[in-house]
């Protein structure tokens, strides 16, 4: 019983982690890095929360995506039309993101940090499973978001492995120059790539807004941007990585929440441990990860 | 190539321009340019500002309760008085800068709300010794009637006391909980005020504590709050008390999804939560941040305004616990015991606990 509530809440703490996660493999191997994730998140959760109030869930996750989208839509003209340097472009995607959700939940909410409460999608429970006694926590009363979720797991890999996208996606972040001569455009498919990262990143942060708590608090991603980038580049630039990587930290969190406080380890040293946890496993089980080749280097024609 | 440019001048003029809007996000107020017009204006009305803790205004809770108070003394002193208030940054970083601002343009009285306060305030209260400081929850060393820094404290353990108590009442299980913001000496009076109150009405009651983190961000967690009172929901808590600001959101959202209850804190919770969370509120521990600005602006109207320290109990109807029109059924069969142990600890009868050491020997003495 515990142990599914232990699951459960690993599952929950790891979704918008393995949402924001995914859209960092596309944008990744497509050579584009986004460190304005963790802001492309911060407006998803803040329009997320603004569709949902005036026009119910369903169009407040659409709304979310696309606030997302329009966030990575500047880094991509940033970095891929402008070749501004992809980290720069990504710090000020961030800062961008905390002023303006700021500035709209002023003007829109007369609030400046949260929004009015809103409802997300209704919970589902899944058929045939929900009856077994062990797997009730998992199954039952759980956000459709997280089923999507996993869902987009095995879709995204087979979209990067087995579609003609994904490889065009790939070879242009692996060597965008036998690319452009083989006549793909390495443009589009760089401004696919950042526009993918920004709709998964707004899904996530919506599902924090909507799914989670009900409510749009500022800050709330608490960072969760820069973990996801962690557990791509930990995943090893796959989607099923992702996957695990992002349940790590899911787990170390919730099971961080069930330590409890006795006189022996200082309180402390148990906030530390999903930090310590993914230190360990990145230097101890991690062996060699390799990134795209041409990822970060912005392409300009012509240039050798 | 042309077109390309502009399109980049274009872009980044848009940037700067969200930026500024972003970082200036007040209303309307003038700033430096005629900053001596206003210096003028204000010989006829006391101007006061006020500036916010993380979460800023609209964290339902601790926040609110200041401009709450702010509000009042605005609307009772409309000729005599004029207010304005500032949010730090998501982080915090230019709390002393704003409280800066303000002082430079002319403010007679200055609120820093939170005990994260206590630093810039001393220091910034020293740089402009004309102007008058208020600080919500810090207490600063060695101040007199004479300072131009008051310190407004509050017995947050006396209403939690109050609270524990009404957990333990409405109990079943015999297990409550208690969520924690940041780690600090501040909130554990809450905690054990909470806890000392249960222990009171049931010597076995069960009671599990958690806090959410030890940085001012864990005042806006309430991804990690829900999580925490979900697990006291699980392991068979049925009441959980929170003093963990925005993050308290959380909190009530589990009790919701739970159908248990959940105590609020420093507002009252029940009038802000949604119609759905209702029925899931036992009740709040008032702490009223807004009785205490109203009361500090009140006595610089009257001028005889006064620095050192003052303290908010039970007493001076500083904290208390929330009834209203959604909660009233629910609490009418404890309202009675409440109240009594609200005349005893006003009486000196019980002296509540406010840290752990004090908590030990309250339950010695309790009960052996």
């Amino acid at each position: 019983m515990l142990v599914g509530e232990l699951l459960a809440s690993s599952l929950r703490m790891a979704v918008p982690i393995l949402l924001t996660a995914l859209g960092a493999v596309f944008t990744e191997r497509s050579g584009v890095v986004n460190i304005g994730l963790e802001g492309m998140m911060i407006v998803g959760s803040f329009w997320g929360a603004l569709g949902a109030y005036y026009y119910g869930p369903y169009f407040g996750l659409i709304i979310a995506m696309a606030a997302g989208m329009f966030m990575a839509l500047i880094h991509a003209i940033n970095t891929v039309t402008f070749r501004v340097d992809q980290v720069v472009s990504g710090v000020a995607i961030n800062i961008l993101a905390y002023g303006s959700t700021r500035f709209l939940s002023l003007a829109i909410f007369n609030m400046a940090t949260t929004s009015p409460h809103v409802s997300g999608l209704p919970k589902i429970n899944i058929p045939v499973l929900s009856g077994i006694e062990p797997l009730k926590p998992l199954v039952n009363d759980i956000s459709p978001v997280i089923i999507l979720a996993l869902l987009l797991v095995p879709i995204s890999s087979f979209v990067i492995h087995r579609t003609v996208f994904g490889l065009r996606l790939r070879s242009v972040g692996e060597n965008p120059l036998a690319a452009d001569t083989l006549g793909i455009n390495v443009f589009k498919m760089k401004y696919a790539g950042v526009l993918l990262s920004g709709i998964f990143a707004g899904l996530s942060g919506a599902y924090l807004a909507l799914e989670h708590t009900g409510m749009y608090v500022e800050g709330m991603t608490q960072g969760q941007g820069f973990i996801a980038l962690a557990a791509m580049i930990f995943g090893n630039w796959e989607p099923k990585g992702a996957l695990w990587a992002s349940l790590l930290f899911g787990f170390s969190e919730a099971l961080s929440f069930r330590v409890v406080e006795g006189g022996v380890v200082p309180y402390q040293f148990i906030k530390m441990i999903p930090y310590v946890l993914t230190l360990l496993v990145l230097t101890g089980v991690v062996k060699k990860s390799t990134g795209p080749a041409a990822s970060g280097v912005p392409y300009e024609r012509g240039l050798k | 190539m042309n077109g390309r440019k502009i399109l980049a001048i274009a872009l980044v003029l848009v940037l700067v321009a969200a930026l500024l809007a972003g970082c200036s996000g007040n209303k309307g107020q003038q700033q430096g340019q005629n900053q001596q017009g206003q210096q003028q204006e204000s010989k006829e009305k006391l101007k006061i500002g006020l500036v916010f803790d993380v979460g800023g205004r609209g964290d339902l809770s601790f926040n609110d309760s200041a401009y709450a108070g702010l509000e009042r003394a605005a609307k009772e002193f409309a000729d005599k008085i004029e207010v304005d208030y500032r949010e730090p940054s998501a982080g915090g970083q230019d709390r002393e800068q704003l409280l800066r601002l303000l002082a430079e343009n002319g403010f007679d009285l200055i609120f820093g709300v939170g005990f994260l306060f206590t630093e810039h305030i001393q220091k910034v209260s020293q740089e402009f010794p004309d102007v008058k400081f208020a600080l919500i929850d810090g207490a600063i060393d060695g101040l007199d009637e004479n300072s131009n820094v008051a310190c407004l404290l509050f017995k947050e353990h006396e209403g939690s006391f109050l609270v524990g108590a009404a957990a333990a009442l409405k109990s079943k299980t015999g297990k409550i909980g208690f969520v924690g913001g940041m780690k600090s000496p501040l909130i554990e009076r809450f905690e054990v005020g909470y806890m000392a109150g249960a222990k009171y009405i049931n010597p076995n009651i069960e009671i599990y504590s958690d806090y959410i983190g030890t940085t001012g961000d864990a005042f806006k967690d309430p991804v990690k709050g829900k999580e925490l009172a979900l697990n006291q929901f699980k392991k068979g808590a049925d009441v959980v008390y929170h003093a963990s600001g925005a993050s308290g959101v959380g909190v009530i959202e589990a009790a919701a999804a739970e159908k248990k209850f959940a105590i609020g804190v420093d507002s009252d919770q029940s009038l802000s939560a949604s119609e759905a969370q209702r029925p899931y509120i036992l009740t709040s521990m008032l702490k009223r941040v807004d009785v205490a600005v109203y009361e500090t602006i009140k006595s610089l109207v009257e001028g005889n305004f006064k620095g050192g320290y003052k303290v908010f109990g039970l007493t001076e109807d500083g904290v208390g616990y929330a009834e209203n029109d959604y909660n009233k059924e629910l609490i009418a069969d404890i309202k009675p015991k409440l109240e009594e142990i609200k005349e005893k600890i006003i009486k000196g009868e019980i002296k509540v606990p406010v840290d752990k050491n004090e908590y030990n020997e309250f339950l010695k003495n309790n009960f052996k």
